[in-house]
């Protein structure tokens, strides 16, 4: 039904467009005696030209060719694929959140700064911590804030020279060793035992007086909570090092832990996974930082307050990291978070991660017959299966991937964590229906038959999708980035 | 009764049901893992669970707490505008199969998404003069931070050198994010309105990976960017250029002049202004950098049967597959907010960009000589695009006070930052008509001769 397949530069006809510009009620100015002839734009920017209902119905083909949590279960594991509540989207949108400058004088803006400041307090009460920093606009981006405030931390402590060392799980999100270099640190990855948690010698053996901190998920991309938590801590701090949590697996815990409690210094947690967020097709996130009290100095500025009754902007924090991104970070989505908070309350965040942890014990319970499930004890939110069993019969975990795109579901991740081999990584979330559940365990059991009978329909999978497998490998090596 | 939440669609049949499969009695067991001592005791301490209809009360209350673009006139810019926006950009970034969807890793259900990407990264790259351009970062302010990490590494120098001319907060991210890798920054003032050319050139050595000027700068000034471009090349040192995507409509594009990194970010092309996020920043560079720019790129290629296709290219610069040698950490973008600005760039067309960003000179440019007649000295010596900064008799706080009272969202403060006294920056946009600007000229006048 999908043959739309036009680019809008071919779509383009000149003169034609799809705006109505103000009328200009001043006078009009030479561009060439204003900037001089060298400044003015020689060539136009070959931008399209199209008319409005073709450029609705441009994106609206394209919208045809996209799969969103909308359209369907989207078991996409450590993504926390939930689904995005729509008030949230309306509240985004009023008047007084979107459009307001964010330079205004700060009494034209106290409605912001009061949902600010509650979102910064609930987001304390849920991860346990001290004080909580808005600004970071990602989980990423969270995380080398929380390493800026490890290394601002040991340096005040005059400590960093020797303190290099982060150390990071093998089973870690790749963003973990990522953002530690660019935050100026050695990365020491620790390996995992047999029960996919941290192996407690190897972290004896690498932790030191170089040690800078430890970065943990927890519960960890295998789902696997990890139970030693407070021995881990009781290490790390030993040695003087911080515990930092990548709280991009928060659904399985709200209301049961906090990582406050598991004994971290600094949290990261991501709005647009267990705060119900859209995830945008990449973004925008939002990913605030939270911090125990005697790292509150080192928080990035400016801070939203509170004096007396109004909310007020302070940036003299002389040991802060300094300003991370513009303003106050990625507001419109922290509107939306603090509106499912609202929505939910306590309680309503302990039921999300009781429904989230038993819809991913029951989707496992019921594939483990049919894949391989390398660490059998109960999990979190999210587990992972090896394609092994399916492997040797020619068929590879991204043939499974996208033959489950043929019957209307996204794609679990895969090969990730690295250390599973063939690993998909399953996260149902608490918003799916058992009924969702049991159909995509059908499907699945159904794949694992039909490597047995037909593998070639697997491997030559999709089917139905817009456009058959793609060509990756070329795209890589002969780079088009741009419509020419 | 779990059934209160309309987001959990679980009844206790349901979980009665996968307890059964599962052999427990509580859901409780399932949490047996988690040691006693870290186990919460009591129900998280959060306000109590409203109805949809109270929350929306509640939500519009806050919002009226704020003064909003719609109801006053706002003459605010220094890096976020209050431009037109087409009604058909918040049609496409609503349709839930774009916002509700993930990064798309599996291209096959995600064609949509990758194919706006992959015309949102043409559209910005004929726009900086650019070869190449990844699919956007956080902000303009973080996507600078990208665009010096890249340098230092690339050349494997140790300094930066920096306009004033650049935003202020965007000074701050490039600080902080000096710390990270370790590299110096050194900060060229302004000779009046742009940068002191000769202080820039001095200041470029063998040791600096890149020379950041902002265009227009953080004054509404033009930059001499072919000088600027000049000072970079004799010392081998990359030219980075932040630029504000609108006023390349008019203004001849950073890569013409040959910067090697043009960077920005998205707003003023079809985002509101959202207290200062999500925006979208955007990063665009030449072919010989493709291989080490951070972020998600688009590429396209065919599928097995030779049609056309789109997927995430480059994928090995990228954490999730280098971890610690990934070119940056950054795993989201801001696609939603790349897309929005596509369809606002669609929208406007090759046409329409152009008589925006002459629209918004045109306006500056009335209100920079209505107050020149009333006696106000405009500070700027260079042209400028949509904003500039004129001289007042009192502190801008104060001034800017009277205006609020008078329905207008004043300039902003240049005392603090540039040591400028009673100077504000005042930014006139489209949305700006003539009737607005007179009455802010003649509150100015009033509150001058008081």
């Amino acid at each position: 039904m999908n043959e739309y397949k036009e680019l809008l530069f071919e779509i383009s006809r000149s003169n034609r467009r799809a705006c109505s510009l103000p009328q200009s009620d001043v006078p009009t100015v030479s561009l060439k005696e204003k900037f001089t002839e060298k400044f003015v734009r020689e060539e136009p920017a070959n931008l399209p030209e199209v008319s409005e209902p073709q450029l609705m119905r441009h994106y609206t083909a394209l919208s045809n060719k996209n799969f969103g949590v909308d359209n369907g279960f989207y078991p996409l594991g450590s993504c926390t694929m939930k689904y995005n509540p729509k008030i949230n989207e309306d509240v985004a949108r009023y008047d007084g959140f979107a459009h307001i400058h964010p330079l205004q004088p700060t009494q034209t803006l106290q409605g912001s700064f009061q949902l600010m400041y509650e979102l910064q307090e609930d987001l304390k009460v849920v991860s346990g911590m001290d004080e909580v920093s808005l600004q970071p606009a990602a989980g990423a981006h969270g995380e080398w804030a929380g390493l800026m405030i490890i290394k601002a931390y040991h340096e005040t402590n005059n400590e960093l020279d020797v303190r290099r060392k982060i150390l990071v799980p093998d089973s870690a999100h790749g963003t973990n060793p990522a953002s530690a270099v660019i935050a100026g640190f050695d990365v020491i990855e620790i390996p995992s035992n047999e029960d996919g948690t941290v192996d407690l010698e190897a972290l004896k053996e690498q932790v030191g007086p170089d040690t800078a901190g430890l970065m943990l998920t927890n519960p960890n991309t295998l789902g696997i909570f990890e139970k030693d938590i407070l021995e881990m801590a009781e290490i790390v701090h030993e040695v003087g090092g911080l515990l930092y949590y990548d709280g991009a697996n928060l659904n399985a815990i709200m209301g049961i832990t906090t990582p406050g409690a598991m004994g971290f210094d600094i949290v990261h947690l991501n709005l647009h996974k267990s705060f119900s967020t859209p995830h945008g097709g990449g973004g925008p996130g939002s990913g605030p930082i939270g911090v125990k009290a005697f790292l509150t100095p080192y928080l990035p500025v400016p801070k939203i307050e509170k004096s007396g009754e109004e909310f007020v902007l302070n940036s003299d924090y002389p040991l802060s990291i300094g300003r991370i991104k513009g303003y106050f970070g990625n507001f419109g989505v922290n509107v939306r978070a603090y509106t499912y908070i609202r929505t939910m309350g306590g309680s309503g965040l302990r039921k999300v991660s009781e429904s989230a942890v038993l819809h991913a014990n029951y989707l496992r319970h019921r594939l483990e017959p049919y894949y391989d499930s390398p660490y059998p004890q109960i999990c979190k939110h999210e587990f992972v299966l090896s394609g092994n069993r399916q492997k040797k019969l020619g068929v590879r975990t991204t043939d499974i991937a996208k033959r489950l795109l043929d019957f209307g579901y996204y794609a679990p991740t895969i090969y990730f964590p690295l250390i599973v081999e063939e690993c998909l990584m399953i996260e149902p979330t608490e918003t799916e229906s058992k009924e969702t559940l049991d159909e995509f365990a059908n499907v699945m059991i159904r794949i694992a038959q039909e490597v047995e009978q037909n593998p070639e329909i697997v491997t030559q999978a999709p089917h139905y999708t817009s456009v058959k497998r793609l060509d990756e490998v070329t795209a890589a090596r002969k780079p088009v980035v741009r419509f020419e | 009764m779990i059934n209160e939440f309309r987001y959990l669609p679980d009844t206790e049949q349901d979980q009665a049901e996968m307890m059964e499969a599962l052999e427990i009695h509580s859901i409780d067991e399932l949490f047996k893992d988690i040691p006693e001592e870290i186990r919460l005791k009591e129900e998280l301490v959060l306000p109590d669970a409203v109805s949809e209809s109270a929350l929306t009360k509640h939500l519009r209350k806050l919002a009226a707490l704020n003064v909003h673009s719609h109801e006053v006139a706002v003459f605010l810019g220094a890096g976020t505008y209050d431009h037109y926006i087409p009604s058909v950009v918040d049609h496409v970034i609503s349709r839930s199969e774009f916002y509700t969807a993930y990064t798309p890793y599996q291209p096959e259900a995600s064609q949509g998404e990758l194919q706006a990407i992959f015309e949102f990264q043409t559209m910005i790259t004929e726009l900086t003069g650019m070869e190449a351009a990844n699919s956007s970062l956080y902000d303009g302010f973080t996507s600078l931070g990208e665009a010096a990490n890249l340098a230092v590494v690339t050349t494997k120098r140790p300094k930066v050198v920096v306009s004033k001319g650049v935003h202020p907060q965007g000074r701050e991210v490039l600080r902080s994010v000096s710390k990270g890798r370790e590299f110096q920054l050194e900060e060229i003032p302004l000779a009046v309105d742009t940068t002191d050319l000769s202080q820039l050139e001095s200041a470029v050595d063998e040791q600096t990976a890149a020379v950041i000027v902002q265009y227009p700068n953080f004054l509404g000034s033009i930059e001499d960017l072919q000088k600027v471009k000049e000072m970079a090349v004799n010392q081998k040192a990359l030219f980075i250029v932040m630029a504000n995507p609108l006023a390349l409509g008019v203004l001849e594009s950073p890569g013409k002049f040959g910067a090697d990194i043009v960077v920005g970010d998205m707003q003023p092309l079809g985002l509101t202004m959202s207290a200062g996020g999500p925006h979208c920043g955007y990063f665009t560079v030449n072919k010989k950098h493709l291989r080490k720019i951070p972020g998600r790129i688009v590429g396209q290629t065919t599928d097995k049967e030779g049609k056309r296709g789109f997927v995430m290219t480059l994928q090995t610069r990228e954490q999730h597959i280098r971890r610690e040698k990934a070119t940056s950490n950054m795993s989201s973008n801001q696609a939603l907010n790349a897309l929005a600005s596509a369809v606002c760039m669609a929208a406007l067309g090759k046409n329409g960009i152009q008589e925006m960003a002459q629209l918004n000179v045109e306006k500056a440019d009335y209100l920079a000589n209505q107050l020149r007649s009333k006696g106000f000295k405009i500070v700027n010596q260079a042209p400028f695009f949509n904003e500039f900064a004129v001289e007042l008799k009192h502190s801008v706080k104060e001034v800017s006070a009277v205006l609020l009272e008078k329905g207008i969202i004043g300039g902003y403060d240049l005392e603090p930052e540039y040591g400028m006294k009673n100077t504000m920056l005042l930014c006139a946009t489209d949305q700006r008509t003539k009737e607005e600007m007179d009455t802010l000229v003649s509150v100015l006048e009033e509150i001058a001769y008081e």
